[in-house]
């Protein structure tokens, strides 16, 4: 294997484990520790991608998560991620990535066409190309704007992968290893807080790993590992790599993504991919260091120009040239830093430094290994397309306004520093206003808004001497806070070469008859010339001009291109920075995947499901299901070839005819208890409650303070200060906020308990003209008479063996009865129901069913009570009492509540009686009339009409009552259906409600 | 995610709390008669002030208690929380 770029005993990859790739379909090597863009810059590839707007070729730019050009699609494991950094993946053998953002290929991409047609894409093309005609939008821009654009494709298939949440509470959390991170986490461990550190790369010591320093008598390299060894020997302490913080939330909530296999080949057994830690810390030390700033000339954008700390790390850490004639182009000292790491592996660079005369240790180390150094000097452009060949040189006036002496030289790269950007994200994302600090020409934090203070290079702070200090007390002087044990531990003295001021010059002019394009955002293509446009286009709030050109908006968030940007508009504004201001940090500070987000709240376990302890009977016996809210209830019993319709038919015939039993458990029961109970119900309902004797179920109607019906069911008076309550399934968990708001906060003086006991019965509905029979059998030494168990009566007594309540309620409208036993019990009370009702011919019935029963009987339900509807609406107004007061009745007297023609309840009948009307329908009376068709109400139920074997409707329209008889139109644009139909009472069954009294 | 000092449980995060609205909207006595704007007022009227709100919070995941807190709406500061009962300072 040969790597023309791979150093020989440098850096830190594992030369011992070789791993094979594939990039756009070849075959490549690396070494473990590796990530793909060192695997590949090692084998010298430059070419991964194309931009977005002109396509034009990309190479690497960073090391990290500031990269905006080498985004990849990666697949791994027959799953597929989008958007991957090549800076940050890490290879492992078989690993498959392809460049995106070109087509046919990387090479070869008839995308780069734009790169010719410029004029078209000029700040706000968005805006201005794809505007009109507005029909083109689907059959052409669309498409085109897609096929050209964005970053890989997502799979469209289910992510089998596991991702996890963990919820996590420390004294303190430290974003970032670095050298104030590992100084104040070992300062603060020492003192005894529960520390977590988090390091978003795989290798722990972030600067310390490239610079040239001392600690203590050790290297940099050396410091990490035993501060590192000794933190994770900590029991107080947590260590974590591959992990990002990447959102500061309110009351000092952080967010964190932990990639625990997206190294691996695949996910180990019993481990997620990733894992999303919601951290509470009392305190954050932000130490998320500072990202190298770009400088600004002609073509910078070619494969070849990246930063210069980026190159040094590649050398450092990967052991891996990203040239070998490189060119350093530097406005401060850090780049003599990479071009003595050059000539240190035998590679002779030339700096071009911006500054006239600077003096320091490190360009007085760089002269004394010869390296050429021409001061006043700039790279004006770039020279080749799909990698640097040469450039364009030349001397640079004092004022920075002219160029001489241009000429042409050879490189096959160009390192660029531009000074250092704090990350100032984190402390942004927590409230922190942040200020400008002239000296760096960037933005630190202000004061302290949550519990957060910043550290090191973040801060601003580019000394590793004054960093390990502040980090050591900061360190001490928070988890003192929390421990106050005072164990303060000594600050090692720190060797390294001291620097000089750096040059605030950053975008080169253009040469005279130039016009090359300079950008600023790498990944977006937003070059200098699209500012300058956006600005004489007259949009001056930063906010507006990032919106116009989308300068720092891709997925880089403009880690690399903020602050030029802002430079820019400040230089053209003739402000300065700080009147610009900056625009808006905001989770997430790098990508995370969606997976990660949703962690296990997928497929089924995205919500509880709950079922009735007759569950696995109705399963037996072919019951096919349907979410009731978080419920599953039988929707009907298959028999044979039967689907819905026929099934659901022959049950509620069967409740009409012989018997039927229903599982009622999903309703809500909720016991109310207390000297005050009546008084209570009395309030909450809007019909009388004092009277109801003990052993009586009364049916309730309850409303909201704005009217609107909340919800309505039986409630029984068990003893004298204990009543039973049931509510719809759907509605129970808000009836009971609802009646614990009004004791706890409007009536705390009622002397009323409330609990839920929805989980503690089972209940079975026991509904048709055999039920009496049959509950003679069950219970046979009770009363059963209508005289012994009248309508609306309540008993308790003994199945066979087993307690029981028996409410004589009805939902079907027939005679019925429903029986309750202790959860434990209903699989017993169920079987026992059927063997003994098999002699009357006992059938169970599903939801379907008893939706039939109940609409055919004119009885609301959720349909009905939709959150719209007052007592009048759903023919409830018999149940408003107009004696006493309860919660919602002043609002029955607003004008609107009670104006004539309010919608009703009624029926509706097809009048061929047979077309079934789709639920939604609108009633209208002409349906050829001009759109918009006044419609007079909706459909709000249908069912098949077991009773008269037709179709049957319940629908909520205008002037209900008076509409009875006549002959109008269901209307369904949906199902393209008009369906002539009669109005008729919504008692279509026993009007006069003869059998549940029978 | 907001940190809510429960006077009854100490403090949890916000996903065990529902928001109940504002904490200063008295209901008119029962039986009483007042005039439509009185009862609208109580029905829809809201205010919405940036800065300091005293509201209800139902620890639904908790204790089941309905509590008040005073909390800053524009930066989630939370100053103190109060039983139901408690008097309000
Ligand atoms: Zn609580």
């Amino acid at each position: 294997m040969t790597q023309d770029f791979r150093l020989d005993n440098v850096g830190m990859v594992n030369r011992e484990k070789k791993i094979s790739f594939k990039f756009n379909g070849k075959k490549y090597f690396g070494f473990e520790g590796d990530t793909i863009a060192s695997a590949l810059i090692a084998n010298g590839v430059h070419l991964v991608g194309r931009s977005f707007k002109y396509h034009r070729p990309r190479g690497f730019f960073g090391v990290g998560v500031d990269e905006p050009y080498a985004i990849l699609q990666l697949d791994r494991n027959n799953e597929r991620d989008p958007n991957i950094r090549a800076t940050e993946q890490e290879i492992f053998e078989g690993l498959e990535v392809k460049s995106v953002n070109c087509w046919p290929s990387v090479n070869f991409d008839i995308g780069a066409i734009n790169n010719f047609l410029k004029m078209f894409f000029p700040a706000g093309f968005y805006y201005k190309t794809f505007m009109w005609p507005p029909s083109f939008w689907y059959k052409i821009y669309e498409p085109f704007i897609r096929m050209a654009a964005g970053f890989g494709e997502a799979s469209i298939k289910h992510d089998k992968e596991r991702y996890e949440h963990k919820y996590e509470y420390c004294d303190l959390l430290i974003t970032g290893s670095g050298p104030s991170g590992l100084a104040s986490a070992y300062a603060a461990a020492k003192n005894g807080a529960r520390v977590i550190l988090a390091e978003d790369k795989p290798r722990f010591g972030g600067s310390l790993l490239t610079s040239d320093v001392n600690i203590g008598n050790q290297t940099g390299v050396e410091w990490t590992e035993k501060i590192i060894a000794e933190l994770k020997s900590m029991p107080n302490v947590t260590v974590k790599n591959r992990s990002q913080v990447f959102g500061y939330y309110d009351h000092n909530m952080l967010v964190m993504s932990e990639r625990i296999s997206d190294h691996l080949p695949k996910t180990q057994k019993y481990l997620p991919k990733q894992r999303l830690w919601y951290i509470r810390a009392n305190e954050v030390l932000i130490s998320s260091g500072s990202i190298e700033r770009p400088l600004v000339f002609g073509n910078n954008d070619t494969p070849g120009v990246m930063l210069s700390s980026a190159a040094k790390e590649y050398m450092k850490v990967y052991g891996v040239l990203v040239g070998k004639k490189p060119l350093i182009f530097t406005n401060n000292d850090s780049g003599y830093e990479t071009a003595i790491e050059f000539k240190k592996n035998g590679v002779n660079p030339i700096i071009l430094d911006t500054r006239s005369d600077p003096s320091s240790d490190i360009i007085v180390e760089a002269k004394n290994l010869n390296i050429e150094i021409k001061f006043s000097h700039v790279v004006v452009a770039a020279k080749g397309y799909k990698k640097v060949k040469s450039a364009d040189i030349a001397k640079i006036s004092d004022d920075k306004k002219e160029l001489f002496n241009i000429e042409n030289i050879e490189c096959d790269c160009i390192c660029v520093s531009g000074f250092w950007t704090p990350s100032i994200h984190l402390a942004s994302q927590s409230g922190n206003k942040s200020k400008f600090n002239e000296k760096i020409d960037a933005f630190v934090p202000d004061k302290s808004k949550q519990q957060e203070n910043t550290i090191g290079s973040a801060n601003g702070i580019f000394t590793l001497e004054e960093t390990i200090k502040d980090a050591f007390d900061k360190g001490f002087d928070v988890s003192n806070k929390i421990t106050e044990k005072n164990n303060k531990i000594s600050v090692p003295t720190v060797v390294e070469k001291k620097s000089t001021d750096h040059d605030k010059f950053w975008c080169v002019p253009l040469p005279k008859g130039k016009s090359y394009k300079r950008f600023l955002d790498f990944q977006n293509d937003v070059a200098v010339s699209d500012i300058e446009l956006a600005l004489r286009e007259g949009f001056r709030s930063i906010e507006h001009v990032k919106r116009y050109t989308t300068l720092g908006m891709a997925t880089d968030q403009g880690k690399t291109s903020n602050l030029n940007g802002l430079q820019l508009v400040s230089d053209i504004e003739n402000k300065v920075v700080p009147q610009v201001g900056h625009t808006t940090f905001r989770p997430p500070y790098t990508p995370v995947s969606i997976g990660a987000i949703v962690g296990r709240e997928v497929g089924k376990h995205s919500k509880p499901t709950r079922k009735s302890p007759m569950h696995s009977w109705h399963e037996k016996n072919n019951a096919v299901f349907v979410d009731a809210g978080v419920w599953l209830r039988p929707r009907y019993y298959k028999q044979g070839n039967e689907g819905l319709f026929e099934a659901s038919k022959r049950e509620a015939k069967n409740v009409r005819q012989n018997v039927g039993v229903c599982d009622v458990t999903t309703l809500g029961k909720i016991d109310v208890k207390g000297p005050d109970a009546a008084e209570f119900l009395n309030r909450v309902y809007t019909n009388a409650w004092l009277k109801l004797p003990v052993g009586k179920a009364r049916y309730g109607v309850m409303l909201r303070e704005d009217g609107i019906v909340m919800d309505d069911g039986t409630t029984t008076r068990i003893s004298e200060n204990h009543y039973h309550m049931t509510t719809t399934t759907a509605q129970a968990a808000n009836v009971l906020s609802h009646l614990e708001y009004y004791l706890q906060l409007v009536w705390p003086e009622l002397n009323v308990n409330v609990v839920s006991t929805t989980e503690q019965w089972a209940g079975a509905a026991i509904a048709g003209p055999n039920s009496r029979k049959l509950l003679m059998k069950l219970f046979p030494n009770l009363n059963v008479s209508n005289e012994g168990l009248p309508f609306m009566g309540y008993k308790e007594a003994d199945l066979f063996g087993v307690p029981a309540k028996i409410y004589r309620i009805s939902f079907s409208g027939e005679l019925a009865y429903e029986i309750n036993v202790e959860s434990d019990n209903g699989y017993f009370m169920w079987e026992k129901i059927m063997e003994v009702g098999k002699d009357f011919q006992i059938q169970p019935y599903g939801t379907e069913a008893l939706s039939t029963l109940r609409i055919e009987m004119g009885h609301v339900a959720g349909s009905e009570l939709d959150g719209r509807t007052i007592p009048y609406d759903a023919s409830l107004e018999g149940l408003v009492s107009k004696k006493k007061d309860f919660i919602g009745k002043r609002s029955l007297n607003r004008s609107a509540f009670t104006s004539t023609d309010r919608e009703k309840l009624v029926g509706v009948v097809p009048i061929d009686k047979t077309t079934s009307i789709p639920e939604g329908s609108y009633i209208v009376k002409d349906p050829k009339a001009k759109l918009p068709n006044p419609k007079l109400g909706h459909v709000s139920a249908s069912c098949w009409s077991v009773e008269y074997d037709n179709p049957f409707s319940l629908a909520i329209i205008k002037d209900g009552k008076n509409m009875i008889g006549q002959k109008l139109f269901a209307m369904s644009p949906l199902k393209n259906k008009t369906i002539p139909v009669e109005i008729v009472s919504s008692h279509y069954v026993d009007p006069e409600g003869k059998r549940v009294r029978s | 995610m907001l940190y809510i000092n429960c006077p009854h449980c100490g403090l949890r995060s916000q996903n065990e709390f529902a928001y109940g609205g504002d904490a200063t909207v008295k209901r008119p006595e029962l039986n009483k008669e007042i005039s439509d704007q009185e009862w609208d007022n109580f029905v829809y009227l809201r205010k919405s002030p940036r800065g300091k709100h005293l509201e209800l919070w139902h620890h639904i995941s908790g204790c089941r208690q309905w509590i008040k807190v005073e909390r800053d709406t524009s930066t989630h500061e939370i100053f103190k929380t109060y039983k139901a009962n408690e008097a309000i300072e």
